[in-house]
Order: C-alpha cells, then sequence, then structure tokens
C-alpha cells in the first residue's frame, strides 16, 4: 500500500443548526478497504454523499488523487463510482441497457465486451435482457455493483453492497471485490451492519457518531481498545453511549 | 459541454420511449385528438367564410405552433420527471455530467419531441383537412424555433421548481404552460385583451410569434418585427432561467436535497 488517494481533512456538513457530520479527517491509501460504521443517523451517507459531489460541505475539503473535489469535480468523478443497496436503476430499461448508458455516460471504449466481462463475472447472464423492473431486489443489488465495477473506478464507494443478498452471492461479492483492489489497486470506502463482514473486509474501520469520528483503526485494535469481545460488542457499546 | 455524456443519456430517454405505449402517445394520439377536434371546429367555422375568412387559415397553424410549444416545455420538464420517477437522479449527478449537459439533454429530447408531433400533426392536417401548414412559408421556420424557445424557457423554469419544490411541484410540468396559453394570444389577436393584460402578453414572446404568424396570413405582412422581439426576448429569459436552474441546483446541494427529490 501506498499513498493516500484520498483525503478528507475537517469536513463538517450543517443542515440549518443540526450539524450531521463533524470536522472528521481521513485518509484511504491506494488499494485499501476503509470501512465506516455507526449507528443510524452517525452521519455515514452525508459524508458519502459530499465524496460524490451530491452534497455541499458547510467546510472542509475532500481531495482525491491530488485534486479537490471542489474545483475538479469531473475530472474525480471520472475516476470514483458508488452503489449501495438503496439506490435503483431506471426501470423501463433492461440490465444491459442500463449498463450501456452508464458506460456512455462515462465515455468507455468497448462498452459491449466490458459489459460482457461484468455480467459474466456478477453472474448476471440469465437476466442481462430482462426489464429491471422485474429484478428481484439481490439482483438490483447486483446490477448497481456491475454498475459500479463497469467504469473501472479507482475509488469505490459502497453503501451496504451485500445487504440484500443471499450468503453465497454475497460471499462471491466479497471474492470479487477483493480480487478487483489486489488486481487494479482499487481503493473501496464501505459501510455495513454486518460486523462480521466489516471484520474480514476492512484493513481499517472509522467508527462515526453523531457525525464525529470516535474510534478509528483495525478491527483488532478497536476491538482490543474497547475490551470488548468482537466488533459487534464495541458497536453496540459505542451506539448505546449515544 | 461533451458530446458523449449528453448522447447516453438522449439514448436512455430513447430506450424509454421505443417500449412505452403512453410515452407514444403523448407524440401520435394527443396531438392528433387536438387536431381531429380544431379541425371540425375550422370546417364548422368555414362556413361562415364570408365573415371570418381569416379563421380558417390561422385556427389549425396556430394548433399546430401551440403544441410545439406545449411538446417543446414537455421535453425539458418531463425528461427530468423520468429520473425523479426512476430514482436516478444520484447515479447521474454522482458522475461526470454536469447540470450544463443534463439541460443540454433534455434541449435534444425536446426537439425530438417537437419533430414527431409536428410530423404527425403536419401530415394529419393535410391528410383530413387539406390544410397545408408550409403555407406560411419560409417563415415558419423562425416562428418553430421562437416557439421552441420559449417551451424551453417553461420547461427549464418548471423544472428548477420541482427540483426546490419536490412533488408537490411536479403537477406544474402540465399544469405551468397552461398559465401561459392566454397570454400567448394563440387564437386571438392581442388586441382583445384588456389593456392591463396587454402589457403582460407583451412580454411574452410567443404572443409575438403569434401576432406574426396572424399578420402573416391575413396581410401578408412580413413579421421581422414581431419575430425581432419575440427572438429578444427568448434570449434574456432563456438566459435568465438557465442561471436560476443551476443557482437551483447549488441550493439543493447544499441542502442535501437533491439526490431526495421526490421522495
Ligand atoms: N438533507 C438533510 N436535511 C436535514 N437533515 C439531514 C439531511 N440529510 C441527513 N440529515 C440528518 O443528518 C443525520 C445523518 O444522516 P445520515 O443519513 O448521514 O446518517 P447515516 O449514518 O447514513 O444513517 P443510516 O445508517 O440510518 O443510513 C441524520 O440525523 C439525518 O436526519
Amino acid at each position: 500500500m501506498s499513498s493516500a488517494v484520498v483525503e478528507v481533512r475537517n469536513l463538517t456538513k450543517r443542515f440549518g443548526e443540526f450539524t450531521a457530520v463533524d470536522g472528521i479527517s481521513f485518509d484511504i491509501r491506494r488499494g485499501e478497504i476503509l470501512g465506516l460504521l455507526g449507528p443510524n443517523g452517525a452521519g455515514k451517507t452525508t459524508t458519502f454523499q459530499m465524496m460524490l459531489g451530491l452534497v455541499t460541505p458547510t467546510s472542509g475539503s475532500i481531495h482525491m488523487f491530488g485534486l479537490d473535489l471542489q474545483t475538479h469535480r469531473g475530472a474525480i468523478l471520472q475516476q470514483v463510482n458508488f452503489s449501495s443497496t438503496y439506490i435503483s436503476m431506471p426501470y423501463s430499461l433492461t440490465v444491459e441497457e442500463n449498463l450501456t448508458v452508464i458506460g456512455r455516460l462515462y465515455g468507455l471504449s468497448d462498452i459491449a465486451s466490458r459489459i460482457d466481462d461484468m455480467v459474466k463475472k456478477l453472474e448476471m447472464e440469465e437476466w442481462r435482457h430482462k426489464l429491471t423492473r422485474k429484478l428481484s431486489s439481490g439482483q438490483m443489488t447486483r446490477l448497481t455493483l456491475a454498475k459500479a465495477l463497469l467504469t473501472e473506478p479507482k475509488v469505490l464507494f459502497l453503501d451496504e453492497p451485500t445487504a440484500s443478498l443471499d450468503p453465497d452471492i454475497a460471499h462471491k461479492i466479497r471474492a470479487i471485490l477483493l480480487e478487483e483492489r489486489r488486481a487494479s489497486g482499487l481503493s473501496i470506502l464501505y459501510t455495513s451492519h454486518n460486523m462480521r463482514e466489516m471484520e474480514t473486509m476492512s484493513d481499517r474501520i472509522i467508527f462515526l457518531q453523531r457525525g464525529k469520528i470516535v474510534a478509528e483503526g483495525t478491527a483488532q485494535d478497536i476491538v482490543a481498545r474497547f475490551g470488548q469481545a468482537d466488533l459487534e460488542e464495541v458497536f453496540l457499546k459505542l451506539a448505546r453511549e449515544q | 459541454m461533451t458530446y458523449h455524456r449528453i448522447a447516453a443519456l438522449v439514448i436512455r430517454h430513447l430506450y424509454l420511449y421505443r417500449r412505452s405505449l403512453p410515452r407514444m402517445m403523448e407524440i401520435v394520439y394527443w396531438p392528433f385528438l387536438d387536431l381531429v377536434v380544431w379541425g371540425f371546429i375550422t370546417v364548422y367555422l368555414a362556413t361562415f367564410q364570408g365573415q371570418m375568412p381569416a379563421v380558417v387559415t390561422f385556427l389549425l397553424g396556430a394548433l399546430i405552433l401551440w403544441d410545439v410549444l406545449f411538446r417543446s416545455q414537455q421535453g425539458i420538464a418531463i425528461s427530468f420527471l423520468e429520473e425523479i420517477w426512476a430514482r436516478n437522479l444520484m447515479n447521474l449527478f454522482a458522475s461526470p455530467l454536469t447540470p450544463s449537459e443534463f439541460l443540454a439533454a433534455t434541449m435534444v429530447m425536446s426537439l425530438f419531441k417537437v419533430t414527431a408531433v409536428s410530423i404527425v400533426m403536419s401530415v394529419c392536417a393535410w391528410l383530413f383537412y387539406g390544410y397545408n401548414v408550409f403555407m406560411i412559408g419560409l417563415w415558419l421556420m423562425p416562428f418553430i424555433v421562437n416557439l421552441v424557445l420559449t417551451g424551453w424557457i417553461i420547461g427549464v423554469l418548471t423544472t428548477s421548481l420541482i427540483m426546490r419544490f419536490g412533488q408537490e411541484a411536479e403537477v406544474l410540468a402540465w399544469s405551468m404552460v397552461f398559465l401561459f396559453q392566454p397570454i400567448s394570444c394563440v387564437f386571438y389577436p392581442m388586441a382583445v385583451l384588456p389593456a392591463w393584460l396587454k402589457g403582460v402578453a407583451w412580454i411574452n414572446p410567443a404572443a409575438h410569434v403569434f401576432e406574426g404568424m396572424r399578420g402573416l396570413l391575413t396581410s401578408h405582412a412580413a413579421p421581422v418585427a414581431s419575430l425581432g422581439l419575440a427572438t429578444g426576448l427568448n434570449l434574456l429569459y432563456l438566459g435568465a432561467v438557465i442561471i436560476w436552474f443551476h443557482h437551483t441546483f447549488n441550493v439543493c446541494k447544499d441542502r442535501g436535497s437533491l439526490v431526495r427529490v421526490g421522495e
């Protein structure tokens, strides 16, 4: 692992009087998987959305690949993508059409063969020509993951990427993400409420509570520091202290 | 502005229209019905030819041109609503797509709609009523361009309001344009309006287009002044609403409501 591809400094977001994210700073290194953990309302989604340029920070800065997101939005977002269990893609288009539109939006070359690869990798062959409206929630999650990986991002934001997947597919998806990281040095910012997944996937974890970072380190570090049996116990302890 | 991103959005909408009956109806069925009703009214009025010679020549033309404005506006506003309904705004605006490229794509969609609807209506008017909209001659082109621009202005305005006020404002996508109809003087001259409303109509570019069209058809007057006024007002307003759209976009990003529109 080498230098930081993402640098977040003193990032703050206030909605009126309410502070959703409160002066957080962190780095993500090349090829690193950083877990973002926190109870409901801790500010995870707001942080993601600021990093994707969808919400303007009140103060602080976000740099990726050495560029400031505020002034180099296009260049940064070209190399970034995201997926979430909670997002959707246009229902009236087929899976393949949706991926084609994304490929064109990001100006990819060789879109058709990239789609073929992705469809194979995520085992989507059987339903690639299906209308998106007819997908199960797990299939939809795989589609949004396919759209995120299709653009060959250098940084990937994943909001509960395995929440609606059966254990077999969830396992395969984790393996694919780890393989992408190994092969291309992909950096990932990851949220999940599955503590075991967090422990196995994340190189480092940031624990967010009421918009502030309250713990940071490897899963083992954090567990040891709080004197608990595992990450789930730490989560419960911190969440209940709110 | 990057061409491939605009093209991506246009292709996304074309995929959508290709297999959607209600969306195709919007282009073929409703304009056709409109034309049939107004066609019969015109045929009826033609029986009073002596008293109202000009009516017959411009009613159907006015209707077709009004539809140009209406579909141009819809092309913009409905394209935005489609993204809200599909919960696709996050996918779009977390990509390198800029708000200007987004608007440009809706404008291209609007041109597609206007072209399709104009062809349907012109052909039907000619087939069923022997009405040739091209008798307006070469002036038809600047008339259409100006009405498309007015449609864009109303469309961008509506889109900004929906983005800012969310679902409650969705109905504006269909209703807003009708607020402009009485002061666009589509079927009657500006002179019939009461004085105060005349002032309001005067600052509406569409009213000058329809005035110009009537002048051309009834007295063969070259509509240079009307078109000049319409174009000037259109460019002024279009600039203003585009600035306002960008401002609203930034306000929504600041409030964190951009990806929550419609929820
Ligand atoms: N646009 C907004 N306007 C006002 N308050 C907001 C807005 N977006 C988020 N908040 C508030 O900010 C806080 C953080 O929300 P956020 O969605 O970032 O939390 P989260 O950690 O992602 O929670 P969850 O695990 O439930 O998804 C919450 O209290 C939320 O109500």
